[in-house]
C-alpha cells in the first residue's frame, strides 16, 4: 500500500512539535485515501522516539540512527530519506516547512524527480481532470499563497509519486490519540545509503537558541509591522505586551527591517497564532501576513492609514499613530483594572 | 594553493510583490500583476554582494550572473555588471516557459555544467514563489553540496570554505570543500551600489537579440567590445533531455488559482482620541478578552 510518510525533525532530543501536527493531518488525510501514515525519524539516540510517534498515528515508524545524523546535516540526512522513499514508495510525503524541510525537502525531491510544494497553508485530497480529459482521483491538493501572498494557488502532481509538501510549524493543529496505535518499528540499514562525500560539510560551531519566544501559545498578541518604524519604536510594544500579558509578533517586513526577531514572524513565511486578541501595529495586512493571524478571535488594528488592508479584517481599526494610541491603551488599562 | 575562484550567481528578475500599491489593484480588489516593476529578485542581490566580497579578498576571482526568464531579464544581468560583476548569461528560450522549480533546476544546472563554476551563490528564495527550492535542486542536479541561509562567507583557504548561516533559531558555523552551492539569507549584508566606472564600461551591453534590435550599426560598434555582448543560452546550447524543461519537465501543476479579495467585515472605526481608546478598553476588559 502506498502510505504517507512524515519526516520527524528532532531537536535537541524531541520530535518537533511541526512533525506531530503532520502526523496528526496525515491521520486524516490516511482516513480518506484508506492508507496508513508512516513516519521517518532520523538521528542519533533514538531509542523509544516510536512511543511518541505511534501515539500521534504513526502505523509504522522508521528509525535511522548513527551517531553521524546528529546535529542535521542535508545530504546523510538526504541520502536516507531518499533511500527510503525508494523503498516503501509513499504516494505522499510531508516535511516541516522549517530551517531543516526547506533545506532538505528540495533536494529530495530533486533526487526523485518528483514535484513538491513549500509553505502549504493547507491540504486536501481531491480529483483532477486534466485539458487532455485524464483524469485522476485522489490527489493531494497542495494549497499556498502566491505571489507576495496576493494569490492562492492549488498545486498537483498527477504523474510523479511521492507528491510533496512541506507545512509550516503551527499551521495544522497537533492531536495525540486517545490511545496510540500499535505500530511496527522499521530500522534503517543507515550504512547502506551513506557514502563519505555525504560528509562533505563540517559543522564547526552551531548555537541554537532554546524556544523562548512562544507567540503560537499567546493568548494575546501584539504584533508590529513596517509601520512601526524602528527598533526602538518596537519597544512600546514589549511594553504593552508586558502590560497585558501578551507576546509580540511581527510582520515579516519588520523581521526584514531587523525591528524583531524571526522567531516573532507571523505569517505565511512564519507562525501562524489564533489567539483571542491581536493587535496589528503600523501593519498594512498583505496575505502573507493575515494568513498567519486570520483566525484571531478579535483584532484590533492601529494604523495611519484608514484604507490599509488590514482594517478590513479588523474588529477594531484605530486610525492613529501607535505612538499615541499605545501609551493611551496602558493607561486606560492600569486605571480600569484597579 | 590558489584561491582565486570562478563564481555564478543565481539571479531571478522578479515583479516586486512587497509593496502592492494602490495602482496595482483592479477594481475588482486583486492584483494586476502586469502593473508591478520588474526587479531583481532582493535575496539574489544579497548573493551578488557575497560573491563581490570574495572577488574584492581573493585577486583573480571572476563573478557571472546567471539567470532564466524572458529577454527583458537581462536587466538583471547589466544591473549586476554595474555593481561590479564581469558578466552574465541569460537564458532564455520557450522550451524553459512554464518551468517549476524542478525544471528551473534542471535548466540551470545544465547551464551550469558549460560555466564550470567553482562555487555557486544564490539568494534563499525569490520573493514571486518564497519557495527556496531552486539552490537545493540545483546542487542535487549537480551533485554538490549544499550551504543554505549564509550570512557570511568568513573564510577561504583554497580548498576549505567556511561560512556561517543564519537559521531560524540560532545560527551555525560550517566549512565545505568546494564545488559547492550557497544560498544567502536576508540577513547577509546588502549589495554596494552601481560603481560609476562598471556603469560607463557596462552601459551599452547587450545581448544578442537586442543588438539585432538595435541595428547593424550597434554591432559594428561592438566589435572590438565582445565584453558588451550577453550571451543568451537556449535547449540547444546548454543540452540534456528536452523532456526535462519548461512545462514538460514540471512534475507540479497549478490547478487553481483564486485571486484574493479584499473583504471587507464590519470594523469599527476608532480615533487616537482619548474617549475612544478607553472605552475600547473598557470594552475588552467587559467581556474578559484582556485583564
Amino acid at each position: 500500500m502506498n502510505n504517507i510518510l512524515v519526516y520527524c525533525e528532532i531537536e535537541n532530543g524531541r520530535v518537533a512539535d511541526v512533525s506531530l501536527e503532520l502526523l496528526t493531518k496525515g491521520r486524516g488525510l490516511a482516513a480518506q485515501l484508506g492508507c496508513k501514515v508512516e513516519a521517518l525519524a532520523v538521528g542519533s539516540k533514538l531509542s523509544d522516539v516510536e512511543k511518541e510517534l505511534m501515539r500521534y498515528g504513526a502505523h509504522i515508524v522508521h528509525v535511522a540512527d548513527d551517531e553521524r545524523l546528529d546535529p542535521f546535516r542535508t545530504l546523510p540526512h538526504a541520502a536516507i530519506i531518499t533511500g527510503v522513499i525508494k523503498t516503501e514508495q509513499p504516494q505522499i510525503v510531508l516535511f516541516g516547512a522549517t530551517s531543516v524541510g526547506r533545506d532538505l525537502a528540495p533536494r529530495v525531491s530533486s533526487a526523485l524527480k518528483s514535484g513538491l510544494t513549500a509553505d502549504c497553508t493547507s491540504l486536501e485530497i481531491g480529483n483532477h481532470t486534466d485539458a487532455k480529459g485524464n483524469s485522476y482521483t485522489n490527489l493531494l491538493y497542495q494549497i499556498r499563497p502566491a505571489f507576495g501572498g496576493n494569490i492562492i494557488a492549488t498545486i498537483i502532481n498527477p504523474d510523479h509519486r511521492p507528491q510533496m509538501a512541506t507545512v509550516r510549524e503551527g499551521v495544522m493543529k497537533k492531536e495525540p490519540l486517545p490511545a496510540p496505535v500499535q505500530g511496527d518499528v522499521k530500522k534503517v540499514e543507515v550504512k547502506k545509503y551513506l557514502q563519505d562525500a555525504d560528509f562533505a560539510v563540517r559543522i564547526i560551531e552551531r548555537h541554537i537558541e532554546d524556544r523562548k519566544i512562544d507567540i503560537k501559545g499567546a493568548s494575546i498578541v501584539v504584533a508590529g509591522g513596517y509601520g512601526v518604524g524602528s527598533k526602538e519604536n518596537f519597544k512600546q510594544l514589549f511594553d504593552l505586551a508586558a502590560v497585558l500579558g501578551a507576546e509580540v509578533g511581527a510582520s515579516r517586513a519588520a523581521v526584514d527591517a531587523g525591528f524583531a526577531d524571526n522567531a516573532r514572524q507571523v505569517g505565511q513565511t512564519g507562525v501562524t497564532v489564533r489567539p483571542k486578541l491581536y493587535i496589528a501595529c503600523g501593519i498594512s495586512g498583505q496575505i502573507q501576513h493575515t494568513a498567519g493571524m486570520d483566525q484571531s478571535a478579535i483584532v484590533i488594528s492601529i494604523n495611519t492609514d484608514a484604507n490599509a488592508p488590514i482594517n478590513q479584517l479588523a474588529d477594531y481599526a484605530i486610525v492613529g499613530d501607535m505612538n499615541e494610541v499605545i501609551p493611551k491603551m496602558m493607561k486606560s488599562y492600569r486605571e480600569n483594572s484597579r | 594553493m590558489t584561491t582565486s575562484l570562478k563564481i555564478v550567481v543565481l539571479a531571478k528578475q522578479v515583479p516586486d510583490t512587497r509593496n502592492v500599491g494602490k495602482n496595482a489593484m483592479k477594481e475588482d480588489g486583486t492584483v494586476n500583476r502586469a502593473a508591478l516593476p520588474a526587479i531583481f529578485n532582493p535575496e539574489d542581490l544579497n548573493a551578488l554582494e557575497q560573491a563581490l566580497r570574495l572577488k574584492d579578498r581573493y585577486p583573480g576571482t571572476t563573478v557571472h550572473l546567471l539567470t532564466m526568464g524572458p529577454g527583458r531579464a537581462a536587466d538583471v544581468i547589466r544591473e549586476g555588471l554595474f555593481r561590479g560583476a564581469d558578466g552574465g548569461v541569460l537564458l532564455t528560450d520557450r522550451k524553459f516557459a512554464g518551468a517549476d522549480t524542478l525544471a528551473t533546476s534542471y535548466a540551470l544546472a545544465q547551464a551550469l555544467r558549460k560555466l564550470q563554476p567553482h562555487i555557486v551563490i544564490a539568494g534563499r528564495q525569490a520573493i514571486d514563489g518564497d519557495t527556496a527550492q531552486v539552490g537545493p535542486q540545483v546542487a542535487e542536479k549537480l551533485g554538490w553540496p549544499q550551504v543554505t541561509y549564509a550570512e557570511e562567507i568568513t573564510s577561504y583557504d583554497g580548498k576549505e570554505m567556511v561560512i556561517k548561516r543564519r537559521l531560524e533559531r540560532g545560527v551555525e558555523t560550517v566549512s565545505a570543500t568546494l564545488p559547492l552551492v550557497v544560498t544567502v539569507h536576508a540577513s547577509a549584508p546588502d549589495c554596494r551600489p552601481r560603481h560609476a566606472k562598471q556603469l560607463l564600461k557596462y552601459k551599452y551591453a547587450k545581448t544578442l537579440t537586442e543588438i539585432q534590435e538595435a541595428g547593424a550599426d550597434y554591432d559594428a560598434d561592438l566589435k572590438n567590445a565582445d565584453y558588451l555582448r550577453i550571451p543568451e543560452w537556449g535547449v540547444a546550447d546548454v543540452g540534456g533531455e528536452e523532456t526535462q524543461f519548461g512545462l514538460s519537465g514540471s512534475p507540479t501543476k497549478v490547478k487553481k488559482i483564486e485571486n484574493i479579495v479584499f473583504q471587507a467585515k464590519e470594523s469599527k472605526k476608532l480615533t487616537a482620541a482619548d474617549g475612544d481608546i478607553d472605552g475600547l478598553i473598557k470594552e475588552l476588559m467587559a467581556n474578559h478578552t484582556i485583564g
